[in-house]
């Protein structure tokens, strides 16, 4: 039985409170605590994570496989393989949430492997939050990798808006023929706050893309750093973006690495960093909103 | 020696040494609603003070439609700032129904009962033309509510209700965005700075068009900065706005032949005076 904190914690990271529709897995602070799977998606815990096979054809499943620890000193990391058998189109709603009531330090690092075979398709779903009174730290190490298949197509929207502490979040892609990767990054650090994303992407087939968006606000003391670095190998396009919103004594860091290895790839990165712009807060105010409601509407709106 | 001119009608001047006092008589209603009491704003550049306002007293009645117009320089739009809160007099009060708002911030004066619209639409990353929208209105609204003040500056609300207030939408559609949000607030005073800056020709026929109709159905008094006659055309009262002073305030039928006519006049609208 889950309490009503690891409930509220789940709901915020994966949409449930209980056992939904579908393959899930729910792991909660370190074993599973339910597990199922159906005709299409096959769910094998093992140890240290879990294997999920998707089946050839597959359309319209959503697999859950959210992550919640409660417990302070909790520190682990879980290895998930993702097979997506052909021409599938799924959706997987991931994310982790850590309650840390303690001192001590809770961590979790997930190493998400995706292989995407010829066609697949998937919406990977990741939703990171931190809260809880103790002094410990919450600390989150997403490790996603993709190995996309010919013609396979890969939408990863990632968010962490408030509570996690540290957090260092590595994609790497390697796209293959006619592949597509889209990856959508919100993130908003306070405090004294530490987070870095490093974006990996390889172009190695013909007419692959990549396209990585992140959006950012840094607030208070906290630390940013964005790192996006394409290779293009082929007839490909990639474009990455990074616009972040700086605030208070943050600091944010945007380093753009773009390499072409092939006369028809073509690369582009965009990178932003500044404060909001007075004449927003200013329209806003007009509108009746104070300057911390107007402040607070355009981050929502950034973010969204 | 400051003269009357014969053409422009009820105008009158009151002249004490350096200054001028425009003012229109009391409206219908009594007391005007908003005043502008010896405004002034000053800025320093190069260690030099020089005069944006100058001075300038007004008085704009209720449910009144005003444009003010004037070479640029003239300091209209900074008028307008000054209505809003943007800028702060250097100089002078400003009275909402005798209450002097003066010390009021843009937010308080914006809950006080004044809108204002942006000369440049301001541009934002995530606030989609519903949001927008939405915070003018101070309400929550249905799709079909916020659908109606688009239609009311002639968007075709359901293709832009979702879109992001950003780059992608042109000048003119971000320009009637911007004043559907005025609309949505339903301000008693709503200022409008230029509403045709920076728009072509053929939004330009339709922002005529809206303010034609808001002038038939708006329950609040208007406030245009304009260069435009065609915008001139829909005012009840014109005032001259030249070299941070009033030059010249009446009725559309008093004001506007002056305006387009001939030398005297421009040395009329440049604030010239014999």
């Amino acid at each position: 039985m889950m309490n009503k904190v690891q409930q509220d914690m789940l709901y915020e990271i994966a949409g449930i409170r209980a056992a939904p529709a579908g393959a899930y897995n729910i792991r909660m602070n370190g074993g599973s605590i339910g597990c199922g799977g159906n005709e299409n998606v096959s769910i094998n815990l093992k140890a240290g994570g879990m294997d999920i096979v998707v089946k050839p054809g597959t359309k319209g499943e959503v697999v859950h496989i959210p992550v919640v620890i409660s417990s302070t000193g909790l520190v682990e990391t879980v290895y998930n393989d993702f097979y997506i058998g052909e021409d599938a189109d799924i959706t997987i709603i991931a994310g982790c949430g850590i309650h840390n009531p303690g001192d001590a330090q809770s961590q979790h690092d997930g190493v998400h492997s995706f292989h995407l075979e010829r066609g697949a398709r998937v919406r990977y779903v990741e939703k990171h939050t931190g809260a809880g009174d103790g002094n410990g730290k919450r600390v989150l190490n997403p490790v996603t990798v993709c190995d996309m298949g010919p013609g396979s197509y890969m939408e990863m929207d990632t968010e962490q808006i408030r509570g996690v502490d540290s957090t260092k979040r590595v994609t790497k892609g390697v796209i293959g023929q006619g592949a597509t990767l889209v990856v959508k990054e919100k993130l908003m650090t306070h405090g004294v706050q530490y987070a870095e994303t490093v974006f990996e992407v390889d172009l190695d087939g013909a007419d692959s893309s990549a396209n990585v968006m992140s959006r950012s606000v840094a607030k208070g003391d906290s630390r940013q750093v964005f790192l996006s670095r394409i290779s293009g190998n082929a007839k490909c396009m990639g474009h990455s973006e990074c616009d972040a919103i700086i605030m208070d004594n943050a600091s944010v860091q945007a380093i753009p690495e773009i390499t072409a290895n092939h006369v028809d790839a073509a690369l582009i990165h965009e990178a932003a960093i500044g404060k909001i712009a007075g004449e927003q807060i200013v329209k806003l105010r007009t509108l009746g909103l104070s300057e911390e409601e107007a402040e607070a509407q355009i981050i929502n709106g950034f973010l969204k | 020696m400051l003269t009357r001119p014969a053409d422009y009608g009820n105008i009158y001047y009151e002249n004490s040494e350096d200054k001028i006092r425009c003012g229109a008589a009391p409206d219908r209603e009594g007391n005007p609603m908003l005043k502008l009491e010896n405004i002034s704003f000053d800025v320093t550049e190069d260690a030099a003070t020089k005069g944006i306002v100058k001075d300038i007293s007004l008085d704009i009645g209720d449910k009144s439609f005003m444009v003010i117009t004037g070479p640029n320089g003239g300091g209209k739009s900074t008028l307008a700032k000054l209505i809003a809160g943007i800028e702060k007099p250097t100089g002078g009060r400003i009275l909402l129904d005798g209450v002097d708002i003066t010390g009021m911030d843009i937010t308080q004066r914006a809950k006080a009962g004044i809108g204002y619209a942006f000369q440049q639409p301001v541009r934002f990353k995530g606030l989609t033309v519903k949001d927008l929208i939405t915070l003018a209105a101070g309400r929550a609204l249905s799709t079909e509510d916020a659908c109606h003040y688009l239609s009311e500056v002639g968007l075709c609300a359901i293709e832009y209700i979702d879109r992001e207030v950003n780059g992608s939408l042109s000048g003119g559609e971000l320009k009637r965005i911007e004043i559907a949000s005025v609309i949505a607030r339903g301000a008693r005073i709503s200022v409008f700075d230029e509403p045709e800056a920076g728009i072509d020709l053929w939004s330009f026929h339709n922002l005529i068009r809206v303010f034609e109709h808001m002038r038939k159905t708006t329950a609040g008094t208007v406030i245009i900065i304009s260069h435009q006659e065609r915008i001139l055309e829909t005012a009840d009262k014109i005032v001259v706005l030249a070299g941070g002073r009033i030059t010249g305030m009446g009725s559309r039928e008093e004001i506007l032949p002056g305006l387009l006519g001939g030398a005297d006049t421009c040395r009329f609208y440049k604030g010239e005076r014999t």
